[in-house]
C-alpha cells in the first residue's frame, strides 16, 4: 500500500521484516496449517514419491474442474455457495441417460453433458433466485437448498425412472421394474477422456487431454474476468448498492453467475465420474460441494476472494492429507478409520476456521479507522 | 432584467411534504449554465431534499412526489427516477462515497459505461460478454481527470485511497459523463483536507468555465464566498435570501442561516439557571475520541457540572452526535472519562449502564426501542436488566421472575406523567407515532433512574406539540430529580430554550461553550469556525 498523499497513515505503513512474515503466516493460516500437517504425515505414511505424485496428479484431474466452478460466483460476491452441487445432480442425471442408451466413451461424455445443461440451467435460475432472497446469506441459504433438491433428485431417480423417464437396460434399473440401482457402473467410459492421450513419465500417468480440458476452463476464466459482464459482477460483488445506482442488473447478474457455475459443474461432476469409473446414484454429490469448498480455502481462498492458484494449491495440499492421513493414521494408531474420520473431520474444521478467519478479519479492517485517529490525535498532540 | 435566453435550471414553487409535514416551500430560483450556484442553510432547512427532488430519487415519489415545476431549458421535466436526471444531464456527488472498494480509479470512473471491443463469443451470447477495452478506459479515465484539474492516480484501488481522492474519483465520474451539464456536489469538501479542498474550488470554477453548472452545497461559508456566483440561504425549507455572492459575507450569511429573530430571547428560566451557582463537576471528559462513521470526533475536552443541563450544538457531521455514543460504548473511542470521581471504561456499554449512567439515542427505531414488543418490556426492560428492578426473587434468588404487576404500574405513570397516546400499556411500541415512541425511549431512561443522562436528538422527527412536551419532561426530570442532562441537538433554538449551557462542536472538535443567553450570532460563528 503506497501512499504519498495523507500524513496520518505513514506511520502504519513503516513493518518491520517480522511483522511482514507474522502478517503473511496470518493471511495464510490455513495452507501453512495443512503443508505442516503433510509434511508429518508424508513420512509416517511411508508412502514413495513416485506413488504420491501419481496420485496427487490423478485427483488434481479428477477434482479441478468441479472446484473451478466456484470461482465465478465467489467473484459475483456470492460467498462460498453450495450452488455447484445442484450442477453436480444434473451431471449425474446426464450420466444415468447415456448409460441406459448405453452410449459410451468421448461421444457417451459429450451426449452426458449435453443433457446436464438445460437441467444445471433451470437448477440454476431457481437457485439465483432464491440466493437473491437471502443476500448475505447465500452458503447457508444454498446449503439447504441442497437438501431439498436433493429430494426432488431422489424422487426422479428413485420413482420417476423406469416410469416417466423410460429406462429399459436392466443393469442400471432395479429388479422392481423402476428406479435406479445404488450404483450405475460406468466401466465402459471409465477414464475415456483421461487415457484419450496419456503419456507416462517414471510411471506417473498424465491424463494430457483432461489437463487440456482443465487448462482451457482457466483461459475461460481468466478471459471471463476482462467481459464486462465478468466486470459487472465484481462490481456487484463488491458493492451491490453502488453497482445498483450504476445502472447494473444486479439480481440478474448474480443470477447468471450461479448459473455459469451450475454448468460448469455439471460438467466437471462427469469429468469426475468418467475418472472413477462408477456413479453411487444417492451419494455421489451429497459431499463433493463441501470437499470442493474445503480444497478451495485449503489453498487460501475466503469467502471474497479466491483464484485458479488457490485452486490449485488447495487440490493439492487437500489430497495430499487425503491421501496420507490413513497410512499415517495405521502407523501411528494401528487404525485406519482413524485417517478416514479425520478427513471428515477436518474438512468441517476448515471451512469452520476460514469462516472464522474471515469474520475476524473484516472487524479487524473496520477497527483500523478508529486506530488511525487515535494515531492523528497523538501525533497532532507531539507536533504542539 | 429581463433575460433573452431562457435559463439552464429553473425551479417554480418546488413544494414538498412528507406525511403532512412541510419540509419545502415555494421554491424558485434560476440557474444559468456557467454559473456555480452556493447553496446553504441549517441541517433541516431543506438542502437535501430540494437536491432529491431535482435527482429523482426514489425517496420522493415513494412519498407522494413533489408540488410545483421543474425547468431544464425551459422544459418542465419529470424524473422518475435518478437514471432520467442523468439522461438529462445532470450529475450528483452524494455526501456517501458510491465506489467499489476493490476497483482502481479508472474502473469507478467507467462504472458501467466502460468502452468494449466485440469478440466472437459476444455476437453468440449478446454484448455483456464483449471484452473491455482498457486502452480507452484509460484515455477516457485520463480525459475526465483532466477535465477536474486535479491529480489523481488513476491505477489507484479505492480501497487505497485517502478520502480526499475519493471525492476526486467520484467528481471525476460525473464529469466522464459527455453530456453532463449541471453537477450537484453535496458537501464535496467535507472530507477534504484544506489543501484538496482549494483544488476542488479551482476545479469547479474550471468546470464553470466550460459551461457547466454548479451546485455547490456546503458548510463552510468562506468557499461559497470565494467560489460561487450567488448564494441561496434556506431555512425551515424556505429560500430565505438568493443574492449574488459578491454583495454578502460570512456574518451576514449566518445571520440568514441561524437567526429566527436575531436577538433570540431565552427563557427566563434559562437566564435565571445561567446565574445559578455551579456545582461540582460531575463529568470530566479529555481528549476523547471516536471513530463514529459521519460523526467523528477529535480532542474532545469538556466538563460537565452536578445537575446542570448541558447542549451539545453544531451541524450535521461535526461529531455532536459522536460524543455521548463514544462515551456509551456504541462506537470505538478513545480519551479518558471520570464520571464523579472514578474513571469510566470506554467502549463497554454495560459499565456506562453500571455507574448509573442512561443513553436516549438518536436512533429510536434502532438502538432505542424493541419495536415488536410492549411499551411495558420498553419501559422496564433495562432496568430489569441492569438494575436487577422489577423482579421477584423466588427460592432465594435462585429463579427471579418479573413482577408484572410492578412493570404495569411504572409503566402507566410514565405514560401519564409524559402524556403517551397508546391503547394500553400492552401495546407493541411500533404503532405508535415517532413523537410518542420518542417518550417511551425517555421513560425507558428515566426509569432506571440514572444520575447523568445523555439525549441525543430527542425531538428530531416529532411534531411541534410533542417537542415542548419532551423538552419540559426533560426539564422537569433535571430539577425535580436532580439529574445532569446533556442533551445533543441540531436545533440551535431549542438548546437555548432548555439548557444551562451549550457547547458548539465543530470539525470534530469543541469550538466554545457559550451560556444559553448568548446571541444566536455568536453560536452561528463558533458553528462554521472549523467546519472539516
Amino acid at each position: 500500500m503506497k501512499n504519498r498523499k495523507t500524513g496520518y497513515e505513514a506511520p502504519l505503513e513503516k513493518i518491520s521484516p517480522a511483522r511482514k512474515v507474522l502478517g503473511f503466516a496470518r493471511d495464510n493460516t490455513v495452507p501453512l496449517m495443512f503443508i505442516l500437517i503433510c509434511a508429518i504425515c508424508i513420512p509416517l505414511s511411508g508412502f514413495s514419491v513416485n506413488y504420491l505424485l501419481a496420485e496427487i496428479v490423478t485427483r488434481i484431474s479428477r477434482n479441478s474442474f468441479l472446484i473451478l466452478s466456484l470461482l465465478i460466483p465467489i467473484m459475483a460476491g456470492m460467498g462460498l455457495n453450495f450452488g455447484m452441487t445442484l450442477g453436480a445432480m444434473a451431471g449425474e442425471i446426464g450420466l444415468i441417460l447415456v448409460s441406459d442408451w448405453q452410449i459410451w466413451g468421448i461421444p457417451g461424455m459429450v451426449l452426458a453433458m449435453i443433457i446436464s445443461i438445460p437441467i444445471s440451467i433451470g437448477l440454476g435460475v431457481l437457485c439465483g433466485k432464491i440466493m437473491n432472497m437471502a443476500k448475505g446469506r447465500e452458503m447457508i441459504t444454498g446449503y439447504i437448498m441442497n437438501y431439498f433438491i436433493n429430494g426432488i433428485y431422489q424422487l426422479i431417480v428413485l420413482y420417476a425412472m423406469g416410469v416417466v423417464i423410460p429406462i429399459i437396460h436392466s443393469s442400471i434399473i432395479l429388479p422392481r421394474g423402476y428406479g435406479i440401482r445404488n450404483t450405475v457402473s460406468l466401466l465402459a467410459m471409465r477414464q475415456s477422456l483421461d487415457n484419450l492421450i496419456a503419456i507416462r513419465i517414471n510411471g506417473v500417468k498424465i491424463p494430457v487431454m483432461t489437463f487440456v480440458v482443465i487448462a482451457l476452463l482457466c483461459l475461460f476464466i481468466v478471459w471471463f474476468r476482462k467481459t464486462k459482464l465478468g466486470q459487472d459482477m465484481r462490481a456487484v460483488g463488491q458493492d451491490m448498492e453502488v453497482a445498483r445506482a450504476a445502472g447494473i442488473n444486479v439480481e440478474r447478474t448474480r443470477i447468471i453467475s450461479i448459473v455459469i457455475s451450475t454448468v460448469l459443474a455439471g460438467f466437471g461432476m462427469i469429468i469426475y465420474l468418467q475418472n472413477m469409473g462408477n456413479l453411487s446414484t444417492y451419494t455421489a454429490h451429497s459431499q463433493i460441494g463441501m470437499f470442493c469448498i474445503a480444497a478451495l480455502l485449503v489453498g487460501g481462498a475466503s469467502v471474497d476472494r479466491a483464484t485458479i492458484g488457490n485452486v490449485f494449491l488447495g487440490v493439492t495440499l487437500f489430497h495430499l492429507m487425503f491421501i496420507v492421513a490413513p497410512s499415517a493414521g495405521t502407523a501411528l494408531m494401528g487404525d485406519s478409520m482413524i485417517g478416514e474420520y479425520f478427513r471428515v473431520f477436518v474438512s468441517y474444521a476448515v471451512i469452520t476456521l476460514a469462516l472464522i478467519m474471515y469474520e475476524t478479519k473484516k472487524r479487524k479492517a473496520s477497527s483500523k479507522a478508529a486506530r488511525e485517529l487515535a494515531l492523528a490525535q497523538k501525533l497532532e498532540e507531539e507536533n504542539k | 432584467m429581463e433575460k433573452t435566453n431562457v435559463p439552464l435550471l429553473e425551479m417554480k414553487n418546488v413544494s414538498k411534504s412528507f406525511f403532512g409535514n412541510q419540509v419545502l416551500q415555494d421554491i424558485n430560483f434560476k440557474l444559468e449554465a456557467g454559473q456555480v450556484l452556493g447553496l446553504v442553510g441549517e441541517n433541516g432547512a431543506g438542502k437535501s431534499t430540494l437536491m432529491k427532488i431535482l435527482f429523482g430519487m426514489n425517496v420522493i415519489k415513494e412519498t407522494g412526489g413533489y408540488g410545483g415545476d421543474i425547468l431544464i431549458n425551459g422544459k418542465k421535466v419529470v424524473f422518475e427516477t435518478p437514471f432520467d436526471a442523468l439522461e438529462a444531464g445532470i450529475g450528483m456527488v452524494h455526501q456517501e462515497f458510491s465506489l467499489i472498494p476493490g476497483f482502481t480509479a479508472t474502473e469507478n470512473i467507467l462504472l458501467n459505461r466502460e468502452p468494449q471491443k466485440k469478440s466472437v463469443l459476444s455476437e453468440v451470447f449478446g454484448e455483456r460478454l464483449n471484452t473491455l477495452d482498457r486502452k480507452d478506459m484509460d484515455e477516457r479515465a485520463d480525459g475526465s481527470i483532466d477535465k477536474l484539474g486535479v491529480h489523481i492516480d488513476k491505477e489507484l484501488v479505492v480501497n487505497h485511497m485517502p478520502v480526499g481522492h475519493k471525492q476526486f474519483t467520484e467528481i471525476a465520474r460525473e464529469l466522464s459523463k459527455d453530456n453532463m451539464n449541471i453537477l450537484i456536489l453535496d458537501e464535496p469538501t467535507a472530507v477534504l483536507t484544506e489543501k484538496e479542498a482549494d483544488a476542488l474550488l479551482e476545479s469547479i470554477r474550471g468546470m464553470a468555465k466550460r459551461g457547466i453548472a454548479v451546485i455547490f452545497i456546503t458548510h463552510r461559508l468562506q468557499e461559497i464566498l470565494s467560489v460561487c456566483d450567488k448564494v441561496l440561504v434556506m431555512r425551515d425549507g424556505v429560500i430565505v435570501k438568493d443574492t449574488p455572492a459578491a454583495d454578502t459575507n460570512v456574518q451576514e450569511i449566518t445571520r440568514w442561516m441561524v437567526g429566527r429573530s436575531i436577538s433570540g430571547n431565552p427563557s427566563k428560566a434559562a437566564v435565571a439557571t445561567a446565574e445559578k451557582e455551579r456545582g461540582k463537576v460531575i463529568m470530566s471528559i479529555s481528549r476523547l475520541w471516536v471513530d463514529m462513521p459521519g460523526e467523528t470526533v477529535r480532542d474532545v475536552s469538556l466538563e460537565v457540572y452536578e445537575g446542570e443541563i448541558l447542549g451539545i450544538g453544531g451541524l450535521a457531521g461535526q461529531g455532536k452526535l459522536g460524543i455521548p455514543n463514544g462515551i456509551m460504548g456504541l462506537y470505538e473511542a478513545g480519551g479518558k472519562v471520570v464520571f464523579d470521581g472514578r474513571e469510566i471504561a470506554l467502549n463497554n456499554p454495560r459499565k456506562c449502564l453500571d455507574s448509573q449512567l442512561a443513553f436516549v439515542s438518536e436512533d429510536r427505531r434502532g438502538v432505542g426501542l424493541l419495536l415488536d414488543e410492549s411499551l411495558e418490556w420498553n419501559v422496564s426492560f433495562p432496568a430489569m436488566q441492569i438494575q436487577n428492578k422489577f423482579l421477584k426473587p423466588y427460592l432465594g434468588g435462585l429463579v427471579k421472575w418479573r413482577d408484572e404487576k410492578a412493570i404495569e404500574e411504572v409503566t402507566n405513570k410514565y405514560i401519564k406523567a409524559l402524556q403517551i397516546k397508546c391503547t394500553s400499556s400492552k401495546q407493541p411500541a411500533k404503532e405508535l407515532s415517532g413523537g410518542n415512541q420518542q417518550k417511551i425511549c425517555l421513560a425507558k431512561a428515566f426509569a432506571l433512574e440514572p444520575r447523568f443522562l445523555f439525549v441525543s436528538e430527542p425531538t428530531r422527527g416529532i411534531d411541534v406539540g410533542a417537542k415542548s412536551l419532551v423538552l419540559d419532561a426533560l426539564k422537569q426530570f433535571n430539577r425535580e430529580s436532580g439529574v445532569t442532562v446533556v442533551m445533543i441537538s441540531s436545533e440551535l433554538e431549542e438548546l437555548r430554550s432548555t439548557c444551562d449551557r451549550i457547547a458548539i462542536v465543530s470539525g470534530g472538535k469543541i469550538s466554545g461553550i457559550l451560556p444559553a443567553v448568548s446571541a444566536s450570532e455568536d453560536f452561528g460563528n463558533l458553528m462554521v469556525s472549523n467546519v472539516r
